[in-house]
């Protein structure tokens, strides 16, 4: 949603080969290890999972609550949208139709974002509705959002209802001289504000947002609009301000203020940054930041890797056609993820010599120890991200000296339901531990001790100590461990005791 | 009494959720009101809502055509500097 302009409309995009992408792999090797691991698999994010996930954007949130100067709202938001195509609105029913449909179509999907056309919180039953159908039939996907911050402080608690674990919040100042250059007025309590005030509103109601979000683990990453003369200078305090209170990545993206959009700042003449200045700010940002250069400012309805849409593909009439299995499609979205993050950690392990040799050593020791299976605890199979008793399936895997194979889900009777079905507790424990029989070894990221007793007793053993981690080289350490401790010459625990 | 939507509407969405009464309809080739739902928030809010949040100039007008958002209102000052 918030941001200027886009994409020249007819610059040619193509994923990596397009010469916007300026990421390194070096880049996400810098970030703190939790939040590399959480967004690995993010298009996005993710200079490297860019190649390998897709990524879709729902238009269901059109209406906008604030004015930039670079948007003319006569098209989509300017930001994640080509301007002079308008995105079909969907409601959320749709969103969430269409989604499961790029899904099952696109085993490579991670991500479902609500980028605009407007706002996704001036919108906020659409979005929160489309969030609430996919964490029920898709929880594998990812979700996140744009917002321009205004009513953020309001729905933070709900962003965090719904697991949502990326927002993207559009600040451009944090000094209301400047913004009331940028944004001539707000909707605010009921009425228009401008000027001065409408900005210091604006501006205090993002950095509130932000620092709700970080209190609550949920991953911020701030994209600004630089605007020469404006905030071109402003936008390194913007950035130590930012990274100081916790965003982990700032996005600083260009103007791009063509008259033919129509937007204030197109009639009135403001240009955009050069490239070369547009790099050279990114630069002094980087220095307290990790910069984010692979951005495409993709439409709020972009469908498929990053580079490329598919929207086409997916009109709301093609979608109704569909026939979808839903849970074949989730299956198969869980079994590519685990196989893509398998490469990428291997990936990953040989950009760093030692471990290189590590895994090489190991490798060539002719293989003893026979495969473990293990069940994880995660949302997307990529980390160990889930509470046992939260858990709505697990991801079966078999790991060996050679590596993890994914097995595929299976159901959770989900037994932690809250007080009401209380009574059921054991029985829907019980359902759970048989339908995880044939696993040794439990993996997920916090466990109670109830529970944990009567996994031990099944034979199934759960392991809490690798939360946040990846999942394949967490399950490889514990198989090391097993190995090491001598469990794997026999057959598994629970084969003995049949 | 009720206000009206007139051409220069861009279909934007904005006011639809804020009005108080659901008087505002979905329409091509602009958004309309229906008159008979529409109080211009007297009895609701200090302001009518549509035209609280309408991002174009003179498209919500009153029954006697006079837009409440005139021309000038909605741009952004001039730049200073
Ligand atoms: S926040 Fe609103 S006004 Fe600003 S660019 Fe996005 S849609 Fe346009
Ligand atoms: S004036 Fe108030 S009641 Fe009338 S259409 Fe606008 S928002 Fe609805
Ligand atoms: S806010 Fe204004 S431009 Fe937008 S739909 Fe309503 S009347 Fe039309």
């Amino acid at each position: 949603m918030p941001t200027p302009a886009t994409l020249n409309p007819t610059a040619p995009i193509s994923g990596c080969a397009s010469g916007r992408c300026g990421s390194s792999s070096q880049q996400l090797d810098e970030l703190d290890a939790s939040v590399t691991q959480r967004v690995q698999d993010h298009p996005c994010y993710s200079e490297e999972a860019h190649k390998y996930f897709a990524r879709m954007h729902v238009a269901v949130a059109p209406a906008c609550n604030i004015q930039c100067n670079y948007c003319n709202r006569k098209y989509d938001c300017s930001n994640e949208s080509r301007p002079g195509v308008v995105s079909e609105v969907l409601t959320a029913a749709q969103a969430v139709k269409k989604t499961l449909a790029v899904a099952a179509a696109i085993p490579q999907m991670s991500v479902l974002g609500i980028a605009g056309p407007g706002d996704a919180l001036a919108n906020p039953e659409r979005t929160f509705e489309t969030f609430a159908g996919l964490s029920e039939r898709a929880p594998d996907l990812k979700l996140c959002l744009s917002t321009n911050g205004l009513m953020l402080p309001q729905y933070v608690d709900k962003i965090a209802d719904y697991h949502v674990d990326h927002v993207t919040i559009t600040i451009n100042c944090i000094d209301p001289d400047i913004g009331a250059q940028i944004y001539p007025w707000i909707f605010w309590n009921h009425r228009r504000v401008t000027g001065r005030e409408a900005s210091e509103i604006l501006i205090s109601q993002q950095q509130k947002g932000l620092e709700m979000l970080v209190a609550r683990g949920i991953l911020v990453k701030v994209n600004s609009v630089m605007i020469p003369g404006i905030n071109d200078q402003h936008l390194k305090e913007v950035s130590r301000v930012v990274r100081a209170k916790g965003a982990f990545l700032h996005n600083v993206m260009p103007l791009i203020s063509d008259p033919v959009h129509g937007t204030h700042f197109g009639l009135t003449g403001q240009r955009g940054p050069t490239q070369q200045e547009l790099k050279a700010l990114q630069d002094e940002c980087a220095g307290d930041m990790n910069m984010m250069r692979h951005c495409q400012q993709c439409r709020a309805d972009a469908v498929g890797m990053l580079g490329e849409d598919r929207g086409a593909e997916f009109t709301l009439e093609k979608v109704e056609a569909m026939q979808i299995d839903e849970h074949a499609a989730m299956g198969r979205r869980i079994a590519l993820r685990a196989a893509i993050n398998a490469e990428l950690a291997e990936k990953r392990a040989a950009r760093h010599a030692t471990n290189a040799q590590v895994i090489a050593l190991h490798r060539a020791a002719p293989a003893p120890g026979r495969a473990v299976r293990m069940a994880v605890a995660s949302s997307t199979g990529a980390v160990i991200d889930t509470h046992f008793g939260h858990a709505r399936f697990f991801h079966i895997i078999e790991v060996t000296a050679d590596g993890v194979q994914a097995l595929g889900t299976r159901a959770a009777a989900q037994y932690c339901g809250g007080e009401a079905d209380c009574g059921e507790a054991e029985n829907t424990l019980a359902r759970t531990l048989a339908s995880l029989a044939d696993c040794e070894v439990m993996l997920c990221s916090r466990i109670g001790i109830e529970p944990w007793g009567k996994l031990e007793a099944a034979g199934i053993r759960p392991d809490g100590s690798h939360a946040m981690e990846a999942v394949a080289p967490a399950a490889q350490a514990v198989w090391q461990a097993m190995l090491e401790s001598g469990q794997l010459a026999d057959a598994p625990a629970h084969q003995r005791r049949a | 009494m009720a206000l009206e939507i007139i051409a220069g509407c861009v279909n934007c969405w904005a006011c639809v959720s804020l009005c108080p009464h659901q008087a505002i309809i979905e329409a091509q080739p602009h958004f309309l009101i229906d008159p008979l739902r529409c109080t211009e928030c007297v009895d609701a809010h200090a302001t009518p809502q549509c035209a609280a949040i309408c991002p174009v100039e003179g498209v919500i007008v009153d029954e006697l055509g006079e837009p409440l958002n005139p021309p000038g209102s909605l741009s952004p000052p001039a730049r200073v500097g």
